[in-house]
């Protein structure tokens, strides 16, 4: 198999989300190499890691980011294809680490105060991930203090701030507007069921994604 | 009493309850709370609740049991108190509709993903069916699993509703409209595949909650419709879609704009037609002139 070949299998192993080799699903690619074993195929064979990456890996989770803000699949296959591209991320660690494969930049994600729900925060968690961007999660039910202090660790980063529950709303309100009154020049995006544009234009934040891939598409606007 | 499926089955239309969760947060509830403590904590509220309900006419209340099950307890430490919550829960609301309206204890979702392996089916049924167990004892004579997106996780809570209640079972799930019309739990399961899958196992009336306004609902019961015209259908709309407004979130949609839909959601041919998220006994009450009205 040529690397292009190579690649290409590797970045549909991730769209369609096999895992690796004894994985069930999907049943199409049953006892196929997954994402695991070829990522290591691909870097024994002397593919930059760089190349896996953006070539087979975000290429994909692009890819599974579109469909799903279309509505073509839904979250399970979203979640194992984020699985897919996670297992092939183990073995790029070591890259990252020594620097010789860079991220994008780095995104902190929570969901507000008061608020448990994870399911949509980790969605968009594991989308910016597969978009190359490092994600520091700080889970549900975290506050302004939490938020600042991961802020003052990493100046640099974008920070997203997740609620579903209508109640936590006036949370997220406080917690923007303590973190600007601190750190006036991070960026900050808005996401959750109740939450829309006109929300984040009255509580001061900068973005509103209505699905992962809008808030892929705001970052990546950012280190364009 | 003849149960929800009787009367249907005589012909009657009939009127759920409206809102819970918005209720309590009117009433104090914080955010971050465990509304379910509330029936240990202020059963009195809670009463006031499912009477201003019945008060408005409504043929059926729910349970504040939402996230009674130990998955969601577990959040605030309550997970050894699942039965105890739940038999206080529906107590409260048989209180308020005495013998001849129905109870319908509330079972919401656990926010576990069977897929992602945070959970085994078994224990997602074992949580329900203490969850269940104890709406029953309490005097739930139905029960309502609602919100679902999930098609096992319903199945779960399903099965551990009719394997281990004499209660009736309802199934609704929580679903979006899509860029063509049609429509989805977040999941990916549809309104035809909600069906099927709920009868087999062993829902009496089946529908959607949430997510929706009474505009939208008119599509889902169609599509229930198109591929079973005789499984009962129960609609929960919210007020329309949440608005923030002053530092509060509120659901704009007017009780004469929801009741304004109320008959198209009958043609379509939903059989019992409540609300969920923002609508409020005056919502129900006119809900309830309408369909006095067509039933005329």
């Amino acid at each position: 198999m040529g690397q292009n070949e190579l690649l290409q299998k590797l970045a549909e192993c991730v769209e369609f989300g096999k895992v690796n080799k004894t994985a069930p699903y999907p049943p199409a690619m049953k006892g196929q190499d997954g994402a695991d074993e070829l990522t290591r195929q691909a870097l024994e064979m002397g593919i930059k890691p760089s190349e896996i990456l953006n070539d087979a890996l975000i290429f994909a989770m692009d890819k599974v980011g579109e469909k799903f803000s279309q509505k073509k699949i839904f979250v399970p296959q979203m979640l194992i294809s984020a699985k897919a591209m996670n297992t092939a991320m183990e073995h790029l660690k070591p890259y990252f680490q020594s620097g010789e494969v860079k991220r994008k930049g780095k995104f902190i994600i929570g969901t507000v105060s008061g608020d448990l729900h994870d399911i949509g925060k980790n969605l968009v968690a594991m989308i910016v991930e597969g978009a190359g961007w490092e994600v520091i999660d700080l889970g549900v039910d975290v506050d302004a203090g939490k938020f600042k202090t991961a802020i003052g660790e990493n100046p640099d980063a974008v920070v997203g701030l997740s609620a579903l529950l209508t109640t936590t709303m006036p949370n997220m309100q406080k917690i923007v507007g303590e973190i600007k009154a601190q750190y006036p020049n991070v960026k900050l995006i808005i996401g959750g069921a109740p939450v829309n544009d006109e929300f984040r234009s009255e509580i001061g934040a900068d973005g509103y994604s209505p699905d992962p891939q809008s808030a892929v598409a705001y970052l990546n606007a950012l280190v364009a | 009493m003849k149960t929800i499926t009787q009367e249907i089955q005589s012909g009657k239309l009939m009127v759920s309850d409206g809102a819970w969760g918005t209720f309590l947060q009117q009433m104090g509830l914080q955010p971050g709370e465990c509304p379910e403590s509330w029936n240990l904590k202020y059963p009195d509220r809670v009463l006031e609740i499912a009477q201003s309900y019945i008060d408005a006419g409504s043929d059926m209340i729910e349970t504040n049991s939402f996230g009674g099950n130990a998955f969601k307890l577990s959040m605030f430490g309550l997970e050894d108190k699942v039965y105890e919550i739940n038999e206080a829960a529906a107590r409260i609301s048989r209180k308020a509709a005495g013998s001849n309206r129905h109870v319908l204890g509330s079972i919401g979702p656990t926010g576990k993903m069977l897929m992602m392996g945070d959970v085994t089916y078994e224990q997602l049924y074992e949580a329900f069916k203490t969850q269940a167990m104890g709406l029953e004892a309490g005097g739930a004579d139905a029960l309502v699993v609602e919100t679902m997106t999930d098609l096992e996780e319903a199945t779960a809570a399903v099965r551990a509703c009719r394997d281990n209640t004499s209660c009736e079972v309802i199934c609704t799930m929580t679903f979006d409209k899509s860029p063509d019309g049609s429509f989805f739990t977040m999941m990916g399961v549809s309104p035809a595949d909600l069906v099927p899958a709920m009868i087999d196992a062993g829902a009496n009336i089946i529908g959607a909650n949430c997510g929706n306004g009474m505009e939208n609902m008119i599509g889902i019961v169609n599509e229930i419709r198109a591929i079973d015209p005789e499984i009962p259908v129960l609609v929960h709309a919210n007020a329309g879609a949440p608005v923030y407004k002053n530092g509060e979130t509120v659901f704009l949609e007017t009780p004469d704009q929801m009741a304004q839909f109320t008959p198209l959601l009958i043609d379509a041919g939903a059989n019992i037609i409540g609300g969920c998220c923002g609508t409020t006994p005056d919502h129900i009450r006119k809900i309830v002139e309408v369909v006095k009205l067509k039933t005329v």
